[in-house]
């Protein structure tokens, strides 16, 4: 059965759209059928960093107006043959995503692909509560800094009060990654640890991923990270995450000073 | 002590600062936004500021409640601040 994931922050800048991109490669790599969609209406970049941003041809919101088949805006990813991407409209105004149209866009989606991942605009307007209404699982992105944990706390808030999951009486999945963690700095005191992180958040941690070269570099080429350079830190983060939520219980490796390839085990909550 | 507090990196450990104002921040804002509690605590506001007003002039910046949930005591915080009162006016007001 189709699962879907919303990958959410409240706070911009924090990687989402990055971490979208390669959870999505990730896991279509063992072979799932993955699909990535951009809910970010006005401001799409999850098309700039797979690459695919000149075989834009229908959006997501050409397909809720009726004026393409979904069939027609889906890219088939060109390294990955199980990973397909649905781009939000650059040009729309961000009015024109509705709630029916959503509804009727995941449903179609559900039919055709095991994974519906669903990245969200920032904020915590009308897009990103589209963006995890039908979420069966979230990922919230956040970086180990003050006001990042204070919206991420603000959206766990909202996954359990104004989802679809939530209003049937349901629970949405919630997992905690952080990302942009450096482990020099956590070390030395200048950044939050992630147990601080957890303790205040409260649920449980799908990954920690490295501050990197490799995810600039990755966004440049317009790759996802686990799929330009699978073995760096970052990419085994993702990867590792990914396996996590396809229910592996494994430890999560913090990252540490070198390079992260010795990362010691810290035990996740679950 | 600067110096050593430099060379072990003591002064700039603002990571417990951090971790230790978010938690207070949260607790409040996520009592703010339970709708059931936020309503009790406004009402309680209104009427225990109505009552003091009664005796004290107070103003309503200067009334603080909350509510902090434990698993197994709860406990409710009111905080008042009041101006300094002259002897007269006290005696006024009684």
């Amino acid at each position: 059965m189709a699962k879907v994931l919303v990958v959410t922050s409240g706070k911009g800048g924090v990687g989402k759209t990055t971490s979208t991109a390669a959870l999505g490669a990730a896991l279509a790599q063992t072979g799932q059928n993955v699909v990535v969609v951009d809910f970010d209406v006005g401001l799409r970049n999850l098309d700039l960093v797979m690459g695919a941003e000149r075989r834009v041809v229908y959006d997501l919101i050409n397909v809720i107006q009726g004026e393409a088949k979904l069939s027609q805006a889906l890219i088939r990813d060109k390294r990955v043959e199980t990973l397909s991407i649905l781009p939000a409209s650059q040009t729309r105004d961000k009015d024109a995503l509705t709630a029916e149209g959503v509804d009727k866009v995941i449903g179609e989606l559900r039919e055709k692909f095991d994974w519906i991942i669903c990245d969200s605009p920032a904020g915590i307007e009308r897009g990103a509560q589209l963006a995890m209404y039908h979420a069966d699982y979230a990922v919230v992105v956040t970086n180990p800094e003050v006001s990042s944990v204070r919206d991420s706390d603000r959206i766990i808030g909202m996954l359990d009060s104004t989802t679809a999951k939530a209003k049937s009486g349901g629970k949405v999945e919630k997992y905690l990654l952080v990302t942009r963690y450096d482990p020099g700095r956590a070390a030395r005191g200048e950044m939050l640890r992630t147990e601080d992180v957890l303790e205040i958040l409260s649920i449980p941690l799908l990954g920690i991923i490295p501050e990197s070269e490799e995810v600039l570099r990755a966004s440049n080429l317009g790759s996802p990270v686990t799929i330009s350079s699978p073995q760096s830190p970052p990419a085994r983060a993702y990867f590792e995450a990914a396996r996590r939520l396809e229910g592996e219980k494994i430890d999560v490796t913090v990252p540490t000073e070198r390079s992260g390839l010795f990362g010691w085990l810290f035990k996740g909550r679950s | 002590m600067g110096l050593l507090d430099t060379l072990f990196g003591r002064s700039r450990s603002s990571a417990p600062v951090a971790r230790d104002r978010l938690q207070i921040l949260l607790a409040h804002e996520r009592a703010g936004t339970d709708g059931q509690e936020s309503e009790l605590l406004n009402t309680l506001h209104s009427e225990i500021l109505e009552v003091i007003k009664r005796h004290i002039p107070v103003d309503q910046d200067k009334v603080q409640i909350k509510v902090d949930r434990g698993t197994s005591v709860s406990m409710l915080e009111i905080d008042i601040e009041v101006p300094a009162l002259e002897k007269k006016k006290l005696r006024e007001v009684r």
